[in-house]
C-alpha cells in the first residue's frame, strides 16, 4: 500500500469533499452568528429541507415516498433553498424581535419537529427506510474523475458563497448587520430597522445550509434520518466555526476543514481498536469535540482566523 | 362510562403524571434563566443524569428508586456546581448568548460521559409489578400518585424556601435586578450557587420520576429539553411557580391533544407529542412572550 494507492487517494476526495460540504454549511452559519449575532441552535431543520427536497425533486418515481418529479438539479437545488428560507422567515419573523435565547429555543423546536415529520411520515420521506438512488452530478465518469468533478463543483460552490459573503460583509448591508450585532440599541437609533436586518441574515444563512443538505443528499446517493442528527449537522458545525472564527468567512472555510479533518482522522484511530472499544471511543471523540469547544470559546474567543472589520470606503468611492 | 374513564386513566392522568416532571425540569430552566440571564440547554441532560445515578443504587445495591432520589439529587447538584464553575462562570460578563453556547456544548458533553459510562441500552428500576388501585372510575398506578404526591411536596417546599428564607428572598431580587440587589449587598455568587443546587436537585428529582414512569435511556435529556423550553416560556421566564403551572399545561396538552376528539383517530398522531409543546411555544411567543404569569421578555 503506498501513499498513491487508489484507496487513498478516494480517502483524500471524500475528505476533501465532506470538508467543502461543511464549509458551505459553516457560511451559513457564520451569516447568522458571524454577521448577525443569531443563535441557530437548529442548523439540521434547514440542512434536512435542503436534502430532502432536493432528493424528493429528483429521484425517479418510488411507491415508498413521494418522488417521480425528476427535476434537474439546477431546479431543485433552488426550489429546495427557497423552502428552507421560507420556515426560516416564519421563525425569524416571531422569535427575532425577541432575545437571542427565544431563537435558540425556538430553532431547536423547529428542528425537532422537521426530525419528527422525516421519521413519521413516510409517504413524504419513506421514514426510517431512507431515499435511495438519489443521482450524483458526473457520476457517468470514469473513477477517479467522477470524485474528482464533484470536488470540483464542491469548492466552486464554496468559493462563490465565500465570494459572495466577503461582498456581503464590506456592504452596507454587511455593516449595519455588524453594527446591530453589537449594539442593537444603538443601530435602532440610527435608524435601523433591527428585526428586518436580522431576519434576513438568518433566512440567507438558511439557504445556504439547505443547498449543503443538498449537496450531501446527492454526495452519498442516500437519504436517512441520520440527516436530521444534532450531534453530525448542528454541533460540529458551531464548533468549526468558532475554532475557525466567527465573522470571519476564511476562518468558517478553515475551521470546517480542520475539524473535520481531526474527526475523520480520530475515527480512522479508533476504528483499529477492538470491538467493544470502537463504541466508546466514538463518545470519547465527542466529548473531545465538545472540550475543545469549551477551551475555545474561554482562552481564544475569536478563533484560529480572528475576525477582520471591513476596509473603510477610500476617498474615490466616497466621492462619487 | 367506558369513554370518560378512559379519558381519565389514559388521557388525564398519564398528562398529570408528565406534567408534574416537566414542572420539575421547568422551574430550574426558568430559575436559571432569570438569575443568570441565559437558556440552559444542559438542563434535559442534567435530568437523565439523576436518572442514572438512581440507576447505580437500584441496580448494584437493590434500593427503590425513592430511596436512590435524594442522593442522586445530591450527587446532580455536585456535578452541576462544578459544571458551572469549569463552564459557565468563565462567562458571567460576557453576553449571554456566549453561556447558551457553552451550554450547548456542555449538553452533548453529559450525554456522551452518561453514553461513555453507562452505554446506550435501556435502564430500568426494578419495582416490580404493583396493580393500579381502582376508586371508582379511576384506575391508578401507586407511582402515579407518588410522583404527584412528591412533585407537589417539593413545589410547595420551594414555595416555601422562596418566601421564607432570606437565601430565597435574595434569590427573588437578583431574580428581579441584579444590579440593585449587588449594589444593596446580596452576594450574588452564592444565590448562583444555590440556583444551581435547586435546579440540579428538582431535575435530578424529574429524571428519577421518569425512571419510575417508563425507563431510562442516554437521549431522554434531549426528548426534554424542548417540553421544558415551552412550560418555562408559557408560564413566564423568571417565575418559578409559572414553571410549574407550565409545565404541567404542556403535559396535560401533549397527552390530551392524542385523544380521539374529532374520530377514531388520535387527534394528533402520538408521535407528534413534542410538535405540540413547540406550537404552545411558538403561540406564546406570538401572542404573549411574556408568559401567562407575567414573567420578563429579555
Amino acid at each position: 500500500m503506498g501513499i498513491f494507492s487508489a484507496g487513498f487517494l478516494n480517502y483524500l476526495l471524500a475528505l476533501g469533499t465532506m470538508s467543502g460540504i461543511y464549509a458551505v454549511l459553516c457560511l451559513g452559519l457564520n451569516l447568522q452568528w458571524g454577521f448577525a449575532g443569531l443563535f441557530n441552535a437548529g442548523i439540521a431543520a434547514f440542512f434536512a429541507i435542503g436534502a430532502y427536497t432536493a432528493a424528493i425533486l429528483t429521484t425517479p418515481e418510488s411507491p415508498n415516498y413521494l418522488g417521480g418529479f425528476g427535476l434537474p438539479i439546477v431546479l431543485a437545488w433552488p426550489i429546495a433553498m427557497i423552502l428552507a428560507g421560507a420556515v426560516a422567515w416564519a421563525i425569524g419573523r416571531i422569535c427575532l424581535r425577541l432575545k437571542g435565547d427565544y431563537l435558540a429555543m425556538a430553532t431547536i423546536g423547529i428542528a425537532e419537529v422537521i426530525r419528527l415529520v422525516i421519521k413519521n411520515e413516510e409517504w413524504l420521506t419513506a421514514g426510517t427506510r431512507g431515499i435511495p438512488n438519489i443521482a450524483r452530478p458526473f457520476e457517468a465518469l470514469t473513477a477517479p474523475w467522477n470524485a474528482v468533478a464533484f470536488l470540483a463543483l464542491v469548492i466552486a460552490l464554496v468559493v462563490v458563497i465565500y465570494w459572495a459573503a466577503e461582498r456581503a460583509w464590506a456592504s452596507p448591508w454587511g455593516r449595519a448587520l455588524r453594527a446591530i450585532r453589537d449594539s442593537d440599541v444603538a443601530a435602532a437609533a440610527i435608524g435601523k430597522d433591527v428585526t428586518q436586518f436580522r431576519v434576513e441574515a438568518f433566512v440567507l444563512g438558511a439557504m445556504v445550509m439547505a443547498l449543503a443538505g443538498a449537496l450531501s443528499a446527492h454526495y452519498f446517493k442516500f437519504l436517512g434520518t441520520s440527516a436530521t442528527e444534532p450531534m453530525m449537522v448542528t454541533f460540529l458545525v458551531w464548533v468549526m466555526l468558532i475554532v475557525g472564527g466567527s465573522g470571519n468567512n476564511r476562518g468558517a472555510i478553515l475551521g470546517a476543514a480542520l475539524i473535520w479533518v481531526i474527526w475523520s482522522a480520530t475515527e480512522l484511530l479508533t476504528n483499529r481498536l477492538p470491538g467493544e472499544w470502537i463504541t466508546r471511543t466514538s463518545y470519547i471523540r465527542v466529548l473531545l469535540i465538545g472540550l475543545i469547544l469549551q477551551v475555545v470559546l474561554q482562552r481564544f474567543a475569536k478563533g484560529l482566523v480572528p475576525e477582520r472589520p471591513p476596509r473603510l470606503i477610500d476617498d474615490k468611492v466616497q466621492s462619487r | 362510562v367506558t369513554a370518560l374513564s378512559d379519558f381519565i386513566n389514559l388521557y388525564l392522568l398519564p398528562g398529570l403524571v408528565v406534567g408534574c416532571i416537566y414542572a420539575l425540569g421547568a422551574i430550574g430552566i426558568s430559575l436559571l434563566f432569570g438569575i443568570l440571564r441565559f437558556a440552559h440547554f444542559a438542563h434535559g441532560d442534567m435530568m437523565t443524569l439523576g436518572a442514572y445515578l438512581a440507576v447505580i443504587f437500584t441496580a448494584s445495591l437493590g434500593w427503590s428508586p425513592y430511596a436512590a432520589l435524594p442522593i442522586a439529587a445530591i450527587g446532580t447538584a455536585i456535578v452541576a456546581l462544578g459544571l458551572d464553575r469549569a463552564f459557565y462562570q468563565p462567562f458571567r460578563r460576557a453576553p449571554g448568548i456566549v453561556t447558551v453556547i457553552a451550554s450547548f456544548g456542555v449538553m452533548l458533553m453529559l450525554r456522551s460521559a452518561i453514553q461513555l459510562i453507562w452505554g446506550v441500552d435501556v435502564k430500568t428500576y426494578d419495582i416490580g409489578i404493583r396493580f393500579p388501585m381502582e376508586l371508582g372510575l379511576l384506575k391508578i398506578a401507586p407511582r402515579q400518585v407518588t410522583i404527584v404526591l412528591a412533585t407537589a411536596a417539593l413545589v410547595v417546599a420551594l414555595h416555601l424556601f422562596l418566601s421564607r428564607t432570606r437565601l430565597g428572598k435574595a434569590m427573588r431580587a437578583v431574580s428581579d435586578d441584579p444590579d440593585l440587589a449587588r449594589v444593596s449587598g446580596i452576594d450574588v455568587e452564592q444565590v448562583v450557587r444555590w440556583t444551581w443546587i435547586i435546579g440540579a436537585g428538582l431535575a435530578a428529582a424529574g429524571g428519577v420520576f421518569i425512571g419510575i414512569q417508563t425507563k431510562v435511556h442516554p437521549s431522554m435529556g434531549w426528548d426534554l429539553l424542548l417540553p421544558l423550553f415551552a412550560a418555562a416560556v408559557l408560564g413566564g421566564i423568571g417565575r418559578p411557580y409559572g414553571a410549574v403551572a407550565g409545565g404541567l399545561a404542556i403535559g396535560l396538552t401533549q397527552e390530551l391533544a392524542t385523544y380521539p376528539w374529532l374520530s377514531d383517530d388520535p387527534f394528533i398522531a402520538p408521535g407528534y407529542k413534542p410538535a405540540v409543546a413547540f406550537s404552545v411555544m411558538v403561540i406564546m411567543l406570538i401572542w404573549r412572550p411574556t408568559g401567562l404569569f407575567r414573567g420578563r421578555v429579555f
